[in-house]
């Protein structure tokens, strides 16, 4: 039978071996080399936004990159899904924008801030997503075929 | 023999049960909003009622998981703690900075980071806190007369969670680094470190109410925390698979984190063998309810429901829905939060003297929380199928699904009244209970 000692070598013995894979595996993925994200078109205007996004907790209803909030839709490829314009007149909406009822604050966001928000979202509409983005929101281009044949 | 410093222990876990009640009238806010009826938009958004109620959910777990650790360190090391006066400072500090950080989320200050809402200045707060926590807990171990591998497996998980805080302190200009960063404090913690928390407190509370021998126990305590990190670390990767990062995690992420239910298995057959073995029929009913339920919940919350989504060829259709939703709330549930609720059912009657261990409203708490949670649960479930199906594969707009769930949430809010009914019922017997003695300390 197993022995005390025994189950004792098997924790620390697989607690180190694990951890030391799991270094070597997250400096590989973040070597540039291994950059999905395109790192380098990082402006100053996708640090801004970021900063926006997370001085206003927008993840508390919405999901970027699929992590979340679950009451409001994914964002990853809003760009692509309303355009420019329509996310720029959400963002600087005095009054809460509700198209189904439900309400999202509002921001009354500067000129400026909403550029910093579209180069954010512009940034990650670019990111290879490992075939994600094609699934998560109905993509303006996988949607227009099938009105199409409609 | 009990020690006198134990009670510090029960204003923590007084503390967890005021912080547990604002938590679940924060989910309201949220259920009703969800099905139309969002009032308070204007005071308490969405996103707001969400930070309060998970962040309160970490801080009740963590301020019961501190009650656990000052209540089982000294009789497992056999002193008094070195400082009761350090403790109460602790705890009143814990308590101000979790304030301070919840009433700023009513107003916009936070770091929209799920889970790690806190903003960094007040994060150097919890640091200082949680080292003065460590500075106690690890001083009595030290100065103790033994050092028990229960013990060391709760404090090591409580180190190891103070350290894994710190990747979440760092600033990064990438979105796609900062969520993988970010998992190392989340995952790391529910599917790692906090484990050994659960393990500890698991061990300790099934050596004293089986009287089984602490050998045998502890050696299968060993191998239950082997599992968990010989899966949960590299497991990390199935947060990795679709936040823009190397494909490597595919299959890195989805072969070990498959493996995690492996450790919540070992778990759930450990405390009911355990229990059949155990020769010793201790009165306190309850604390064996909540402990084997907490074994068994965290198997089937944790262990089955994790891995119903965490194939990546799964994962890809339920990442960021309310599946995932449906799996945080019965995991947290099962593992963490009845593994809390167990601890002080069985510490209660031993601080305050009163044995109301085998009291029907005890009884009425443990299933009505759970059925109704249950209920919730499943409710979510269907709701998250559902939204996985017309959203991802019939490619219909958000809100166009969201209005054909709405029907679930209804059927969601009726369960968790029954769950609040529990709870309030666990509250009230917390209540009844009244303060910790000496003299009930030195009787048991
Ligand atoms: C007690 C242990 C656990 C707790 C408390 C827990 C809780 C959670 C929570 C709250 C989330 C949402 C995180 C977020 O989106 O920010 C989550 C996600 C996830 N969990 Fe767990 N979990 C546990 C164990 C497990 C296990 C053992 C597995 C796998 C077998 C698992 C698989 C997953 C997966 C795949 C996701 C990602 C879902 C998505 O892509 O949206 N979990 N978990
Ligand atoms: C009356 C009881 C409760 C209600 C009505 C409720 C409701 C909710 C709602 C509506 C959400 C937000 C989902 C979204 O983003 O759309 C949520 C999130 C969450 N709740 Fe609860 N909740 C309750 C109790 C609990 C309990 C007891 C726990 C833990 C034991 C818990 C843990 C969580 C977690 C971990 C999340 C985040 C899930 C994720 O992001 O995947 N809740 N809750
Ligand atoms: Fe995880």
């Amino acid at each position: 039978m197993l022995s005390k000692s025994q189950a004792r070598s098997f924790f620390l013995g697989g607690t180190v071996v694990t951890f030391m894979i799991f270094i070597g595996l997250t400096i590989y993925s973040m070597a540039p080399s291994n950059d999905q994200s395109n790192h380098e078109n990082i402006t100053e205007g996708v640090i801004r936004g970021k900063h926006l996004w997370e001085t206003n907790n927008c993840m508390g209803c919405h999901t970027l990159l699929g992590e979340g909030g679950y009451y409001a839709p994914e964002l990853t490829k809003v760009i692509d899904r309303k355009g420019e314009g329509m996310i720029r007149a959400i963002l600087q909406s005095p009054v809460p924008w509700q198209p189904n009822g439900r309400k999202m604050v509002a921001y009354g966001m500067s000129d400026a801030d909403a550029d910093a928000m579209i180069e954010f979202f512009k940034w990650i509409g670019e990111i290879d997503l490992n075939g994600f983005d094609r699934v998560v929101s109905p993509l303006a281009k996988d949607r227009v075929p099938r009105q199409e044949e409609d | 023999m009990k020690y006198k410093s134990q009670k510090v222990a029960y204003w923590f876990f007084a503390l967890c049960m005021l912080l547990f009640a604002l938590q679940i009238v924060y989910g309201f806010i949220m259920g009703f909003a969800r099905i139309g009826m969002d009032g308070l938009h204007e005071f308490i958004p969405f996103n707001t009622a969400r930070a309060v109620h998970t962040n309160l959910l970490v801080v009740w777990l963590l301020t019961g998981f501190m009650g656990a650790a000052y209540y089982i360190i000294p009789e497992e090391a056999q002193r008094e703690l070195v400082s009761v006066k350090w403790a109460y400072i602790q705890l009143i500090s814990l308590a101000l900075v979790g304030v301070v950080a919840i009433v700023g989320y009513h107003f916009n200050h936070w770091e929209g980071r799920k889970f790690l809402e806190i903003p960094r200045e007040l994060d150097y707060l919890v640091v200082a806190n949680v080292l003065l926590f460590l500075g106690i807990i690890l001083a009595t171990l030290y100065k103790g007369k033994r050092r028990t591998t229960t013990a060391l497996v709760l404090t090591m998980g409580l180190v190891f969670a103070a350290l894994l805080y710190l990747p979440g302190m760092i600033w990064f200009d990438s979105q796609v680094t900062d969520s993988f960063f970010r998992w190392w404090v989340v995952h790391l913690w529910v599917e790692g470190v906090w484990e050994l928390i659960m393990g500890g407190i698991l061990a300790f509370l099934l050596i004293k109410i089986t009287g089984i021998d602490r050998e045998i126990i502890e050696k299968w305590l060993y191998v239950i925390v082997g599992l968990t990190f010989l899966s949960g670390i590299l497991g990390t990767g199935h947060h990795y698979y679709y936040i823009g990062v190397n494909k490597i995690w595919l299959i890195v992420g989805g072969v070990f984190s498959a493996l995690e239910p492996l450790a919540f298995l070992a778990m759930a057959l450990f405390a009911v063998y355990m229990y059949r073995k155990g020769g010793r029929n201790h009165p306190n009913k309850l604390a064996l309810f909540w402990t084997i339920g907490a074994a068994i919940v965290s198997f089937i919350g944790a262990g089955l429901l994790g891995f119903a989504h965490t194939l990546p060829q799964t994962n890809i259709y339920t990442h960021g829905t309310l599946v995932t939703a449906m799996h945080g709330h019965y995991a947290f549930w099962g593992a963490y939060a009845m593994i809390v609720l167990a601890i002080i059912s069985y510490s209660l009657p031993n601080m305050t003297g009163r044995k109301r261990y085998d009291h029907v409203n005890g009884h009425m708490a443990f299933w009505f929380s759970n059925i109704g949670i249950l209920g919730m649960v499943v409710a979510m479930g269907v709701a998250g199928v559902v939204q996985v199906y017309l959203e991802r594969r019939l490619k219909m707009d958000f809100m166009v699904a969201q209005e054909e769930v709405k029907i679930h949430f209804v059927v969601m809010l009726l369960c968790a009244a029954l769950f609040t009914l529990g709870i309030a019922m666990y509250i009230y017997e917390f209540i009844k209970h009244g303060k910790p003695t000496d003299e009930a300390l030195e009787e048991t």
